[in-house]
């Protein structure tokens, strides 16, 4: 069996929103037959692996099946948000390329970039 | 079809001045009624305004308003088109006088201005119900900088109906900018909650400007947009039922497709059954994004539910200073070196300090103030790295000595540093509150006579 080596990234598109601390990342897909790949294998826990150096307190999954999409929204993941985080990236715009990173099947391996 | 035509001038305080231009040439062009929302009050902006206002009482609104209407105000009052904005900021009355002055410089009619009122909670520490007591234990009175509650959009469209031709406003949530010149259009009533809902989207999806004409999307190869560096703002026509349709500027570049409305739609959202704003409760579970023809994008099927008895508000505080410093290295063995100098730092600084680093050009944004992930990343052989030092503290002498510490590096550090660059800022700490609606009662007043009081 050969593994399957396709990331998120090759199926979807994604975009990173903040309110206070916590951060949302819309995943939709580019064809609607991919969808339900995509709620199948993205679920909420395997997204909290990949953010676990983020250490969310929590990580909710929202599915919208006639839009293709769903928004995860990973909590207290900013270190405080744009007003307290020291990082360059105060309100977390560019997690939407991490999560795109993701591999669609297979492990998680701990947050790393690539 | 009986449509409303709102254009988007700004996504943010400081956005590209040349870009409401193309937008009011379109609405003329399309003919019809129209209006012209700016946003330009992210969370921050105006806890800044207050700032500013507190060091002169005549500033504290949009720094650029001038330079933003300047371009299309005679165009705009010549055709009808109503100009609604935040950019009151912490001075709505400020901000009307300036525009004021702005149209007979330019030779204009005086216009009529609406500016509304009861956003501000900042002077209300003494009365009936104290901020301290909404707020609770984060409340800090030595280091109170304001407080704005975000009110809706009923008293816009009351502004225009009373025949308003530019509306000025502080905190208003941003949707209200494109909901309450709808209301005003469609004479919606306060429990239309579908329509409601439809015209709180559209106007999230106007809010942000370029982000759904092609902005914060472009990925070259996977998802392309034309003409990026001219890209045009949006226009949504609204219809009766609150459903509308996005499309652009003429002449400009970027892209309006499923994608970039799809992206945007979901944008700050977090329950998309529950999008709470101060009118209307809006559902976008079963919503339709569905392409109309080239560049034209319909949103419909947004479902409304009653409004919250209560309105958020934010309260802003000083919170000390942050600052950070920076230093690059290049070539060969460039990242250890990056890394030497980091732990330079760290051993010289990191017991009065907290401090977050990053190795930019080796793991940065993606980390963590914390740092687990650089911990977790193994050394490698990054040839181009600039280390990046921040902390954040009361006593801004000790961002001094940061700044003092990594330009030391220059000298004092491992080879080859160059590029040291260091900041300071002062930061401020939110705190977002609930209150009941009836102890932020909004209004707004035209031409110098007071407005209806609404507490809707």
């Amino acid at each position: 069996m050969t593994q399957d080596t396709r990331t998120l990234y090759d199926l979807a598109h994604a975009r990173t929103g903040d309110k206070g601390n916590h951060s949302n990342i819309s995943l939709i897909a580019y064809r609607a037959d991919d969808y339900p790949l995509l709620v199948e294998h993205v679920t909420p826990e395997r997204v909290a692996r990949h953010f676990a150096h983020r250490r969310p307190s929590a990580v909710k999954r929202y599915l919208l099946p006639r839009l293709g999409a769903m928004n995860f929204v990973l909590e207290d993941v900013l270190d405080g948000g744009v007003n307290d985080s020291l990082d360059l990236d105060l309100h977390g715009k560019s997690l939407s390329f991490h999560l795109l990173a993701m591999l669609l099947a297979g492990p998680v391996a701990p947050s790393h970039p690539a | 079809m009986d449509v409303l035509n709102v254009g988007c001038g700004a996504g943010f305080s400081g956005d590209r001045l040349d870009a409401p231009g193309p937008v009011v040439k379109t609405l003329i062009a399309r003919g019809g009624p129209a209006v012209m929302m700016f946003e330009t009050l992210a969370e921050r902006t105006l806890a800044f305004a207050q700032l500013a206002r507190r060091s002169d009482p005549a500033k504290g609104y949009e720094a650029l308003l001038e330079r933003l209407l300047r371009p299309i105000l005679a165009d705009c009052l010549a055709h009808g088109i109503a100009l609604v904005g935040n950019f009151g900021a912490a001075n709505p009355p400020g901000a009307a006088r300036a525009i004021a002055k702005l149209a007979a410089e330019l030779g204009l009619p005086a216009p009529r201005i609406a500016v509304l009122e009861g956003d501000d909670l900042s002077n209300r520490m003494n009365d009936q119900t104290p901020l301290q007591r909404l707020i609770g234990t984060d409340f800090d009175a030595r280091r109170f900088v304001s407080a704005n509650v975000y009110q809706g959009a009923f008293e816009i469209a009351q502004a225009l109906r009373a025949g308003a031709q530019i509306v000025v406003a502080g905190r208003v949530a941003d949707s209200s900018l494109t909901l309450g010149p709808a209301i005003a259009h469609f004479g919606w009533s306060r429990e239309d909650w579908n329509a409601l809902a439809g015209g709180t989207m559209a106007g999230h999806l106007l809010e942000c400007a370029a982000q759904v004409t092609g902005g914060y999307y472009a990925d070259p190869g996977r998802k392309d947009v034309p003409g990026l560096d001219n890209v045009g703002f949006p226009i949504a026509e609204i219809a009766a039922d609150g459903s509308c349709v996005i499309s652009k500027a003429d002449d400009t570049g970027g892209v309006v497709n499923t994608l970039t409305v799809k992206e945007q739609l979901l944008y700050e959202v977090h329950d998309p059954a529950a999008y709470m704003t101060p009118d209307v409760v809006a559902d976008i579970t079963d919503a339709r994004v569905e392409e109309q023809g080239p560049g034209r994008v319909r949103l419909s099927g947004v479902r409304g539910h009653p409004r919250p008895p209560t309105l958020k508000a934010a309260a802003f505080f000083e919170g000390g200073w942050a600052g950070d410093a920076e230093i690059s290295y290049a070539g060969p063995n460039a990242e250890a070196r990056a890394r030497l100098a980091m732990d330079v730092i760290r051993n010289r600084l990191g017991k009065q300090l907290t401090l977050r680093f990053d190795l930019i050009g080796v793991c940065s944004i993606l980390g963590d103030d914390a740092g687990r992930l650089l911990a977790g990343t193994p050394p490698g052989r990054a040839t181009d790295v600039r280390l990046r030092v921040a902390t954040r503290h009361d006593d801004p002498e000790l961002i001094d000595l940061l700044h003092r510490e990594v330009t030391a590096l220059w000298t004092g550090g491992p080879a080859g540093g160059g590029g040291v660059k260091v900041s300071k800022r002062q930061r401020l700490e939110m705190c977002n509150f609930m209150i009941p609606r009836e102890l932020a009662p909004a209004s707004f007043h035209l031409a110098g006579a007071t407005g209806d009081k609404e507490s809707s």
